[in-house]
Formats: C-alpha cells, sequence, structure tokens
C-alpha cells in the first residue's frame, strides 16, 4: 500500500507551528518512515504534485492572493488540519480587525503604495472548510503527534477541549489565582500546553484561544477581583487569539472606559 | 537552453529558509541587469499594534514575529524596555538570559546545519532524503538540536514562544538539580558539536568571496549574545541607543522587508560570519580550537563557509552553557521590579541569525507610543543581493535549472529569515 502524503502549507504566520513539526526530535525520521512527506517547503526543495492525503495548515489570510490560495489547498487535500492560533482565529495580527490597517501599514512602512493586503486577519476556517483545528501559539508538539497518528489510523484526534484549570490539577500546580491573587485566563483557556504559566509562577496568558464552553461574565469578575484594570482585561483577550470569538466577546464583557467602582 | 544573451530565472518559493520569499534574475545581453530577492511574506504590522500595549507586554508580544528565535526578540524588548525604564538586571539574572539564548543558537543553528543548508553540499533535496542514506547523520543533528531546546524548555519554560521571560528577568528560577540534568544532556551534546564541526569541515567550498563592512556587537571579555556595543570590520562603533543614527531602512517596491545601510556607507552584513571576524579572539579555548582545526582563519568572507563557523558557535554555546551552569545558584529575586515612567529605550541583542535591534517609547502610564523594530534578515538583504547579482554574472555559461539551484543555495548560505524580516523569496530569471 502506498504511504498516505502530507502537505505542510503556509499563510500569515511565525514558522513557529510548522517547525513543531521539526522539534519533534525524536519522532521525526519515524513519521517520515510512515507518511511521504510530500511538500513541507521549510525543509525539502523536492515538491510533490497533489492531491495530499493531510494538509498541515498554518498562517491566517491576510492577503486577496491567500484568499485564493487556500481555495487550491482545500481543493488539493483530502483532510485539511490548521495548526495554531494563527489558522484557526486569525493569530496576533487579527488586532488589525479591531483597527484601521491603512493607518498601520503608514506607521510601519515608508511606502504604503508598495503594500497590498486585506483589512482583516481570518482564520483559514473563514474561507474553506477545515477538518480539525489544532490550537495553541505555537501549538504542542504531543498533540501535533496525536493528530498525525490519528489521522494515519483513521480515527478522531483525542484533542480535550476543556481548560487550563484541568491540566493545573492534573499537574499538581497551585493555583496562582488562589494563593497569590495571580491575574490568570486558564479558567476560560483551551487545554494542550500542559499548564506551562501557572507551572512557572504566572498566569495563563490565553495563547490556546477560548476552551469550549467558556463563562464570560465570571471569568471578567475574576480578573477584577485580582485588581486588574478594564483595560488591561480589554488587552488580555486581544492578543494571541484575538479574533476567536469567545475572546470577542470576553473583552466586550470588560468596559475598558469605566473606572472600577470598588 | 543555456548561453542565451537574454533571460529571466524565477524561484517562486525558496525552499529551506524560514518564510516566503522569491528571486527575481534578469539578464540582458549577456550581462546581469537585475537581481532581487522577493519578500513577499505578508505584512503582520507588529510596530503598529505594540502602541497602547503595556511595557511589560512586548516579550510575550515579539516572540510572535519568528518562531525560530523568539528568545532574540524577547531579549531585545527587555533590554530596551529596561533602559527606557532605567533599570538594569542583575548578574545572575543577566547569566540566565545568556544561557536561555545559547539554548536558542544550538537549537536555530543545529536546525540549519542539518535540516537546510547540509543537504546541498551533500547533493540532497532535504534532510530526510539524506536520512535514508545516512541516519546516523540526521539523528545526530537532531540530538544537538534537541539539547538546545532542552535548555529553552527548562530555563524558558517552552521551546517555541517561551513563557518564562518578563521584564526585568525570569517568573521561576530553575533548581540546581535541574540544572544538574541539563548539564548531563549539554556534556553528550559537545562531543556531537565538534563531530559537527569536523564533518562540515570536510565539505566542498565553492571559491567566492566578498568584501561586505561586517557589523556585530562586540562585548570585550566574551563572545557577543545577549548584549553589547555595535563594531564593524570597517572600525566603526557605537552604542545600541545610536542604531538609528547610523543604520538607515529604505522600502523597496519588490520587498515586504525594508533594506537596511549604513549611512554614509553603505550595504553591510550582519550575522555569524560577522560575529566571528569581530570576536573571534574571545571564543572559548574548545571552540577556538574547532575553528581552527576546521581551518577557519582570522576571518570569514566566503558565504558557504558560514556553515562551519555556525557549526563552531555551537561548540561556543554547548561550551559556555556549560560554563553557566557549573557556577549556577538560582537568583532570588529572579526578576527586578521595572516600574514604568516615561521614556525612550533601545535594546541590541545577537540573534542567530545576527543583531536584533528594539527600540520602544513608554508614556508615565506605561503604555507603548511608539515601537521600531530592525531584524537580521533586512539588514543582510542588500548584501545578498549584491553577492547574488556577482555569483549569477560568473555563472551565466549555467542552464536555468542548474543556475535555479545553485542560486538557491547560495541564498541558503545567509539562512534568510523570511518571517522576520517581512515587514523575503519565489526565483525568478529573466533572460528575455
Amino acid at each position: 500500500m502506498d504511504m498516505p502524503t502530507l502537505a505542510v502549507w503556509k499563510f500569515a504566520s511565525c514558522d513557529g507551528c510548522q517547525l513543531t513539526l521539526l522539534d519533534c526530535e525524536d519522532e521525526l525520521l519515524a513519521i517520515a518512515g510512515r507518511v511521504k512527506i510530500a511538500r513541507f517547503t521549510e525543509a525539502s526543495s523536492e515538491i510533490l504534485p497533489g492531491p495530499y492525503d493531510v494538509s498541515l495548515v498554518e498562517g491566517s489570510i491576510t492577503t486577496a492572493d491567500d484568499a485564493e490560495r487556500i481555495r487550491r489547498v482545500r481543493e488539493m487535500s483530502r483532510t485539511l488540519v490548521t495548526i495554531g492560533a494563527c489558522a484557526s482565529a486569525g493569530g496576533v495580527q487579527a488586532l488589525r480587525n479591531f483597527a484601521d490597517v491603512e493607518e498601520f501599514t503608514s506607521v510601519v512602512y515608508a511606502r504604503p503604495d508598495y503594500i497590498s493586503t486585506l483589512a482583516t486577519s481570518t482564520p483559514i476556517a473563514a474561507h474553506v472548510d477545515v477538518d480539525f483545528e489544532l490550537h495553541g501559539c505555537p501549538i504542542d508538539r504531543r498533540q501535533l503527534l496525536e493528530v498525525i497518528t490519528a489521522l494515519l489510523v483513521g480515527r478522531k484526534p483525542n484533542i480535550p477541549a476543556h481548560s487550563v484549570c484541568f491540566e493545573c490539577k492534573q499537574r499538581g500546580n497551585v493555583c496562582v489565582v488562589a494563593a497569590h491573587g495571580t491575574p490568570c485566563l486558564g479558567p476560560v483557556t483551551h487545554a494542550g500546553c500542559g499548564a506551562l504559566c501557572p507551572a512557572h509562577h504566572r498566569g495563563c496568558y490565553g495563547c490556546f484561544g477560548p476552551m469550549e464552553t467558556p463563562n464570560a461574565a465570571a471569568q471578567v469578575g475574576l480578573l477584577r477581583a485580582t485588581g486588574m484594570a478594564e483595560a488591561d482585561i480589554v488587552r488580555a483577550f486581544r492578543t494571541f487569539n484575538a479574533g476567536a470569538p469567545a475572546f470577542i466577546e470576553l473583552s466586550q464583557v470588560a468596559r475598558p472606559h469605566e473606572r472600577r467602582s470598588e | 537552453m543555456s548561453h542565451r544573451n537574454d533571460r529571466t530565472l524565477a524561484v517562486r518559493a525558496l525552499a529551506r529558509v524560514e518564510g516566503e520569499g522569491a528571486m527575481h534574475v534578469r539578464v540582458r545581453g549577456g550581462a546581469v541587469e537585475d537581481v532581487r530577492l522577493e519578500i513577499y511574506e505578508p505584512p503582520r504590522f507588529f510596530e503598529a499594534f505594540l502602541r497602547g500595549r503595556r511595557h511589560t507586554e512586548p516579550p510575550d508580544i515579539t516572540a510572535r514575529i519568528c518562531g525560530i528565535c523568539p528568545v532574540a526578540y524577547q531579549m531585545s524588548a527587555c533590554l530596551a524596555i529596561e533602559a527606557a525604564c532605567g533599570i538594569e538586571v542583575t548578574e545572575p539574572v543577566a547569566d540566565l538570559r545568556r544561557l536561555l539564548y545559547c539554548g536558542e543558537w544550538i537549537e536555530s543553528h543545529a536546525l540549519h546545519i542539518y535540516l537546510l543548508h547540509a543537504p546541498d553540499f551533500l547533493g540532497y533535496t532535504s534532510a530526510l532524503a539524506l536520512a535514508e542514506d545516512r541516519r546516523d547523520l540526521i539523528e545526530r543533528g537532531l540530538a544537538l538540536k534537541k539539547a538546545g531546546n532542552a535548555i529553552m524548555e527548562l530555563v524558558g519554560g517552552r521551546a517555541i514562544h517561551p513563557v518564562n521571560v518578563r521584564v526585568g528577568g525570569f517568573y521561576r528560577a530553575p533548581t540546581r538539580p535541574e540544572m544538574a540534568a541539563l548539564a548531563e544532556k549539554l556534556r553528550v551534546a559537545l562531543d556531537q558539536a565538534l563531530d559537527t564541526v569536523r564533518w562540515a569541515a570536510g565539505f566542498e567550498f565553492p571559491d567566492f568571496h566578498h568584501d561586505h563592512e561586517m557589523l556585530a556587537l562586540v562585548t570585550p571579555g566574551q563572545y557577543a549574545i545577549e548584549r553589547g556595543t555595535v563594531a564593524t570590520t570597517g572600525g566603526l562603533t557605537f552604542a545600541p541607543a545610536e542604531f538609528e543614527d547610523h543604520v538607515i531602512e529604505e522600502h523597496v517596491p519588490h520587498s515586504t522587508a525594508l533594506h537596511a545601510r549604513l549611512a554614509g556607507r553603505g550595504r553591510y552584513l550582519t550575522g555569524p560570519a560577522a560575529r566571528y571576524t569581530l570576536s573571534r579572539r574571545w571564543l572559548s579555548p574548545v571552540a577556538r580550537q574547532a575553528a581552527d582545526e576546521a581551518g577557519l582563519g582570522a576571518e570569514c568572507r566566503n558565504p558557504y563557509r558560514s556553515i562551519l563557523v555556525r557549526a563552531v558557535e555551537v561548540v561556543y554555546a554547548v561550551d559556555e552553557a556549560l560554563r553557566l551552569i557549573g557556577r549556577y545558584e538560582p537568583p532570588a529575586p529572579c526578576h527586578v521590579e521595572v516600574p514604568p515612567r516615561a521614556g525612550l529605550g533601545h535594546g541590541a541583542t545577537e540573534a542567530p541569525r545576527g543583531v536584533l535591534f528594539h527600540r520602544y517609547a513608554i508614556d508615565a502610564e506605561g503604555l507603548i507610543t511608539s515601537a521600531r523594530i530592525v531584524p537580521p534578515t533586512s539588514q543582510n538583504q542588500a548584501s545578498i543581493e549584491h553577492d547574488l547579482r556577482r555569483f549569477v554574472a560568473g555563472r551565466l555559461d549555467l542552464d536555468d535549472h542548474d543556475l535555479t539551484w545553485q542560486c538557491e543555495q547560495a541564498i541558503r548560505n545567509y539562512d534568510p529569515c523570511i518571517s522576520c524580516a517581512a515587514h523575503f523569496l519565489d526565483l525568478t530569471v529573466d533572460r528575455a
């Protein structure tokens, strides 16, 4: 039987999520023995023609050309998996969605007329059907291996959609909110990192995006109780997953222009 | 198809580089008319959306400019903000930063040497194709890379976009037993790094030399990594705070990266070869001996031999990491408080690909009012194009396929990081 083929695609991003595949130092050669890596420009000059059994897509859509390119990628891919916060929620570059992109261009580039870009940064699912979204900024190596393994045997990936709080309990972390009053986005953030930030004595900053069923009002109340200012609460949700609908809602519960009453 | 007087070569998607770029070569009347590195990585506007963020946020946010060198962004950001706030970190915290940075050099250089660059010298399209014949070599490269990531994970909390870095220091200091376990891995890695230098020293290096002014940070007494004064091979020296007086960025139509040049002097080159040329004397004895045995002289002006410099720098970074761990005491506290104050701050550090400059203006509330970031690849773009023009001119007898293939290899010598620079490559050769 022919080996299944894997293609890796990049849109607007930092390359960190596809680097995660190369960061599987102990597993990379084993994966290459089970999957034909047919297209992975960062790692190989050889590009085999599609269609591909699995496409891993990194990055968000920020140009008209890329909006067309993702349609061609979808047509060439039996299964399309987005990897990371850019591909799944628009990434940190989706902060333009809350601003004027022309003003942004004039700030960064001396000749804005040389720059062609869309007013928004949007996730892949806003453009084509996506079969599975793997969260994280960056994605977690073990989760990537789980997705590849599951797709190889034809089962659903086992990626829990609960919150970082579960991972803190599993890891035996002391709760940074309860013990130190440190602001933490863990209760509303998708698990997957292994509760890294609380393990380093800092609050979760939400880089895996929203969990399945976040309680916006309770979370904002929790952040207020730690003494966090309203404008800081808005900024906290408008970072690496700024375009995720649940984080947009959370950023709107906070009232940046009002002073806290207590 | 060779020997035509007019032709166009196009590489639409450069492989084995970080990010998305292309190359365009136009030949007219048997002479190279134009060579352009095209950076089409879409702009992400970091310098725009950093405005209005808190002064504590740039280390986490700017890490996302590049998944391959996030620590470089974090370190330059921290230095700039701490300078703006008039704070200096303690020596033990500075040492821990240098250790983390060693991890990034090892990880990034091992990736480039084994997975991106070596296949060119050995005639393979990828490391995976090479691994089919020489699995042991790629296993060694991956093991070395893993050792770098082990530093990143222990000191930084995560290999990509570390979580443990904050303005003023770290959230958590590793324990001594954790450091002792890391040192065990690094002792094995030191042998692998030395074997890497010996292996790469056996490659065939095409004869090609440049005369660019080279620019790097220097820290007398130490090989510069996490701080330093800017120096060039032309004798120019200046503090990071004067960077914008000396480095001028221009926007050219074919690139979303900005081209940098030295005011009144022109193009220059930053990166491992520049560092080696300016700081060779401060390599540790084991790294300097490895450089000598590999035949690296007092300076490195052949871009192909940059793979040797990277290999020597891996030896140095592993050796230096072991030295830092050897004298490690967990700093307590592991950060200093950095209360905001209105001010302007500059920071420059040696990213794996060269000098990375940050500048922030902060208001009295601690909100950022302006930000400027100059990554290594945009500094190098003019020099890379200059070299490619000479490179192509000497190889016009090659057919389009071979010329394109050799141009791509030549570009990989510079380890361009296009994700960083987009603010890079697809090769087209236009012979009409």
